[in-house]
């Protein structure tokens, strides 16, 4: 079966972007309430870079990778917002047509590798039945590129490894597979949620080589979602940071390291244990819990736990403003590094020091 | 590594803790193999001291935890505690020592009895062992969650209605009732999010001040057990491969396994960028044919024939660091990238 | 001594201080903390049950319960003599065989018309629920009891008191059921009256032994899958680790956890016993006549299908709508109790 949209559109798509999402918006109704998992996300990804999107549970990251996929299921589900996919609006196709897209034209990794592949299939024929579907190819070159792509995610001795069960494989193994699966039919995105938490950390570092190398090979888009900073310092050319299921700072990465705004990333980063310093270093902790995205609070999101928060962060909440940098976006009315932050947090402190 | 030795131990009076070849053997159903998941492990704590055992998956860091506490008790070995020798145990006797050792969990929901109150959690040591009467027990209940930073008013609820953080808060106040002097604790922080992990940490250290505690620190994430530590033993297939001091282990790691191990932690700074080749490749062998000799050397990049012949017994190569390697690295030596070798399954 | 850790509000300015702290412990007690893979689970795994749980149980589940009700309340008030029926032993010879729609003008006074005795439907029906439920719940009860205790040391202990118990489980289900509690009847039959208690014994303390008996292995089965998973969670080695004796953690642990589940498997199990009693009855070794249940009401007059259905049909009926609603409700109860466990 051919799909019809293997083919780009044909107008400027070498100058516009891959992937533009615009306020996309995905509120659950469950019996508590209005879930307002994702509320009102923008960015854009071009072909060949990568995307990084951090954030803690409760921040809608997992949720808005399969928003944008159209993974989610229908019921109880309210979708706004509007998501380009190499120039055309996919956000309000049906199931039938994004099937089209999905393993063809945008793929998606996911954190668990035991549970991502079949148990009862071989690996071989998990990798061909996507390619079939998509691709009008007979079972002989099939199998033929099966193998190669098990070769190319480097895993030894491919053609004994696609005769094989998924359970004979250990953890590692298992996501380079996921890997291979979802590259099968090329596509020009590629959704990752936590590839590697489920790793060892040495195992992880393979991995995310991996997939930098065939994102390289490839010319391919990717989007990295993982609660690690660590993760993404080194393999993301921009990344955008969520909280209760806002982008919060959006920059690229060496811009976002050097010169973040937002305190939730600068109180992210300083709460994280890092090799250099000593042992016993008492650990920043940002106090309190997740939003409820049930009943947010008023203003900004994050002001409860900030150690910046005035008066007018609980009433107003903060547009995303730009910064100096070109492509640095952030959410904050007293941010970081500037005198009326500094001041702010001057005043926190000595409050809470005479308190 | 993969190697075995008490040269790391210190004097027997001083430990609080002390393992001797602690030997973990699971049959593999009825098939005759074992899976060899602590082979010939020894350790000590010092009393206040925190050690930290760290380790990727199937290295048997949780289940050298839990052959302390006897859950179940080794295929072999020697563990004594606060002067006892709980491996010579059985029975009632080795449940009367049970309140003064006590266990925090990885998985902070499923460590909660869903059907039961907090309040009832936390106050189970005690009834268990009829301390106190009914009012003194509330007391300390309110005491220790207070401690750990809950509301005792919420002692009425259910875990379903707490977040990962304060289930894991309320574990905590659940082990440290009874008053044990050693708390082990088995992957505490890696089921919760950045920012509640930082928070856990802090509480453990503050809990370990408040309550005079000692704590042995299981975790795979070689920074959060270098941020807790006293004293860190690095965990390979079984085998202890590196004992030493964090900061010392940080700065000049001995074994190639733990250099591999701190190469490959994700650091948040774009500007140390990972290129090259990764310094450790392949994956673990399998725990029920274990390699013979060092059990590293199939991923080694320095491993020689000797490596295969011989394993390696733990020695000392600096002061207070121990390595059980036969090429240790000398201080400021990386291990080679080139030649490493390539994956065996 | 280290301030206890708490946590902690953040301070504004002194003018917003009270209301910024007030604000922020909403904040932090407002709800519960909603992370985003409880709200995935919510909205993708129990999506298609329509979690509208505010608004009850559902009109199914009080239909099932007010016809459950009903037909307890008039077996119970028949029972009592509190209800003015015939007796379901009395014969109306002018009745007999004659069916609510009998053509030769219904008998007045049997709206459900009689059975080929010439006793009153309504009456046999009435007395009939009491014997039919009495048998299935008993037998039940002894199942979840017996089968219970033995799944649970089955699921608790595992090793070699889980092999000895599931042997004896898988023999007895080995025999087929019909024929098991048919040679349960019998000798139990025969141990009653050889020693000497004989025609005094109540027939439904039997049935409630012999269906028991039978479903002691099925139900044992499923709480012992039950609690060797509640077993193998964290929660239980906890308990181990404080010192607590293995039986404690047996009923302190596992046994609440296992208890809602059993609670709707046993909704189920009295719906199959309901038709295990119809099914003995057939095959003569129900209730004894004259007294009645719907089973042997059937059985008794099965031979005149033809010309008297009304005498098959109106018991059948009701062991329908019986059985339907017992395992609605069992249903609506696992739905219910599982929701509750998970962490949302």
């Amino acid at each position: 079966m051919t799909s019809s949209v293997t083919e780009p559109v044909a107008s400027a798509s070498n100058t516009q972007a891959l992937l533009e999402v615009t306020d996309l918006c995905t509120h659950f109704e469950t019996d508590r309430g209005i879930v307002r998992a994702v509320d009102g996300v923008s960015f854009t990804l071009d072909r060949g870079r990568t995307l990084g999107v951090v954030g803690e549970s409760g921040s809608g990251k997992t949720v808005l990778s399969r928003s944008i996929m159209g993974l989610l299921p229908k019921r109880h589900t309210i979708r706004t917002g509007s998501v380009r996919f190499e120039g055309r609006e996919i956000a309000d196709l049906p199931a039938k047509e994004m099937r089209e897209y999905w393993g063809a034209r945008m793929s998606m990794i996911f954190q668990d590798p035991m549970t991502s592949l079949n148990p009862v299939m071989k690996i071989g024929k998990q990798i061909t039945e996507s390619v079939r579907q998509h691709l009008d190819v007979d079972k002989k070159y099939a199998d033929e590129l099966a193998e190669n792509l098990l070769r190319s995610v480097r895993i030894p001795e491919p053609e004994r490894r696609l005769k094989e069960y998924p359970h004979q494989l250990s953890g590692g193994m298992r996501q380079r597979v996921c890997i291979a699966v979802a590259l099968a039919c090329g596509p020009a995105l590629l959704f990752a949620d936590e590839p590697t938490t489920a790793l060892d950390v040495t195992v992880q570092a393979q991995v995310l080589d991996l997939m930098a190398t065939q994102q390289r090979e490839r010319f391919m888009a990717m989007v990295l979602i993982t609660h690690d900073l660590g993760v993404v310092a080194g393999r993301a050319d921009e990344i955008a940071v969520m909280y209760a299921g806002r982008i919060v700072e959006r920059a690229p990465t060496s811009v976002l390291f050097s010169d973040m705004k937002m305190p939730y990333t600068e109180a992210l980063l300083s709460s994280i244990p890092k090799l250099e310093q000593p042992s016993h270093t008492r650990l920043a902790t940002i106090p309190g819990r997740p939003p409820d995205l049930v009943n947010p609070p008023a203003g900004c999101k994050f002001a409860p736990r900030c150690a910046y928060v005035q008066p007018r962060c609980t009433e107003e909440e903060p547009p995303l403003l730009p910064a100096t940098h070109p492509g640095h976006e952030y959410r904050c009315w007293f941010p970081v590094g500037t005198p009326a932050g500094d001041e702010a947090l001057a005043r926190n402190r000595a409050a809470k020091a005479s308190a | 590594m993969a190697g075995h030795g008490t040269a790391h131990l210190r004097a027997e009076q001083d430990a609080l803790l002390r393992v001797e070849h602690l030997v973990v053997d699971f049959p593999v159903g009825r098939t005759g193999l074992k899976v060899h998941a602590v082979s010939d492990v020894s350790l000590d704590v010092l009393e206040r001291e925190t050690l930290g055992i760290v380790g990727e998956s199937g290295c048997g860091k949780s289940t050298t935890g839990r052959a302390v506490m006897q859950l179940p008790p080794p295929t072999s070995g020697r563990v004594v505690y606060d002067g006892v020798e709980l491996t010579a145990l059985k029975g009632a006797q080795l449940r009367a020592m049970r309140p003064r050792l006590q266990m925090i969990f990885q998985d902070p929901i499923s460590s909660l009895n869903p059907r039961r109150r907090v309040r009832e959690i936390v106050r189970e040591g005690l009834d268990i062992w009829q301390i106190g009467d009914k009012s003194s027990r509330d007391a300390r209940v309110a005491e220790v969650l207070e401690a750990v930073g809950i509301d005792p008013a919420n002692g009425e609820r259910r875990p379903h209605e707490f977040s990962g953080g304060q289930c894991q808060r309320i574990s905590i106040a659940r082990a440290v009732i009874t008053e044990p002097k050693l708390i082990i604790c088995d992957e505490p922080v890696s089921a919760l999010d950045v920012s509640v992990q930082a928070q856990i940490l802090n509480l453990l250290e503050d809990m370990k001040a408040r309550y005079g505690l000692t704590l042995m620190f299981i975790a795979h994430d070689l920074a959060v057990v270098k941020n807790v530590s006293d004293r860190i033993v690095v965990m390979y297939l079984g085998k202890v491969c590196e004992v030493a001091a964090p900061d010392l282990l940080y700065v000049q790691p001995a074994h190639p396994y733990t250099a591999a191990l701190l190469a490959a932690i994700p650091v948040p700074d774009p500007e140390v960028r990972h290129d090259g080749p990764p310094v450790l490749s392949g994956e673990i062998p399998s725990p029920m044919r274990p390699p013979s000799g060092c059990r590293f050397r199939t991923r080694c990049p320095r491993a020689q024939p000797v490596c295969a012949d011989e394993e390696p017994e733990l020695r000392e190569v600096a002061p207070g660091q121990f390595v059980a390697c036969h090429f240790p690295l000398a201080p400021g030596e990386t291990p080679s990238l080139d030649g490493s070798m390539s994956a065996s399954i | 001594m280290p301030e206890p850790p708490r946590d902690e509000v953040p301070v504004a300015g002194p003018e917003g201080h009270r209301d910024l702290e007030r604000y922020a412990e909403d904040s932090l007690d407002s709800g519960l903390a909603v992370g985003e893979r409880q709200i995935y689970v919510s909205a993708v795994a129990v999506g298609d049950e329509g979690r509208r749980r505010g608004a009850g149980l559902g009109f199914g589940a009080w239909l099932a319960i007010g016809w459950l009700a009903f037909i307890v309340i008039v077996s119970v008030l028949a029972q009592l003599d509190l209800l003015p029926l015939d007796s379901p032993t009395k014969s109306f010879a002018e009745c007999a065989r004659l069916g609510p729609f009998a053509k030769e003008g219904s008998a007045p006074g049997h709206l459900l018309g009689c059975d080929s005795n010439g006793r009153d439907m309504i009456a046999r029906l009435a007395y009939g629920g009491w014997s039919t439920l009495i048998v299935a719940t008993g037998a039940v009860l002894f199942g979840l009891v017996f089968g219970g205790i033995l799944g649970m040391l089955a699921g608790f202990f595992s090793h070699k008191t889980d092999t000895v118990i599931t042997s004896l489980f898988n023999v007895f289900l080995a025999i087929p059921a019909v024929v098991l509690a048919l040679s349960l009847v019998a000798f139990l039959q025969g141990a009653a009256t050889s020693s000497g208690g004989g025609d005094r014994v109540d027939p439904k303390l039997l049935l409630i032994l012999a269906i028991g008996i039978v479903s002691v292995p099925l139900l044992g089965r499923i709480t012992r899958a039950s609690a060797l998973s509640w077993s193998q969670r964290e929660f239980v080695l906890a308990a181990r680790a404080q010192g607590a004796r293995p039986l404690r953690i047996m009923i302190r642990e596992v046994l609440p956890n296992v208890l809602p589940a059993m609670m709707s498997i046993a909704l189920l199990g009295i719906a199959i016993a309901i038709v295990a009693e119809g099914t003995l009855s057939i095959l003569g070794v129900g209730v004894r006549p004259p007294t009645p249940s719907w089973g042997n009401v059937i059985a008794l007059d099965r031979g005149r299908i033809k010309d008297s259905p009304h005498i098959i049909f109106e018991p059948a009926i009701l062991i329908f709508l019986t059985v339907l609603s017992l395992n609605f409700l069992g249903d609506v109860v696992r739905a219910r109790l599982d929701v509750r466990e998970s962490a949302v």
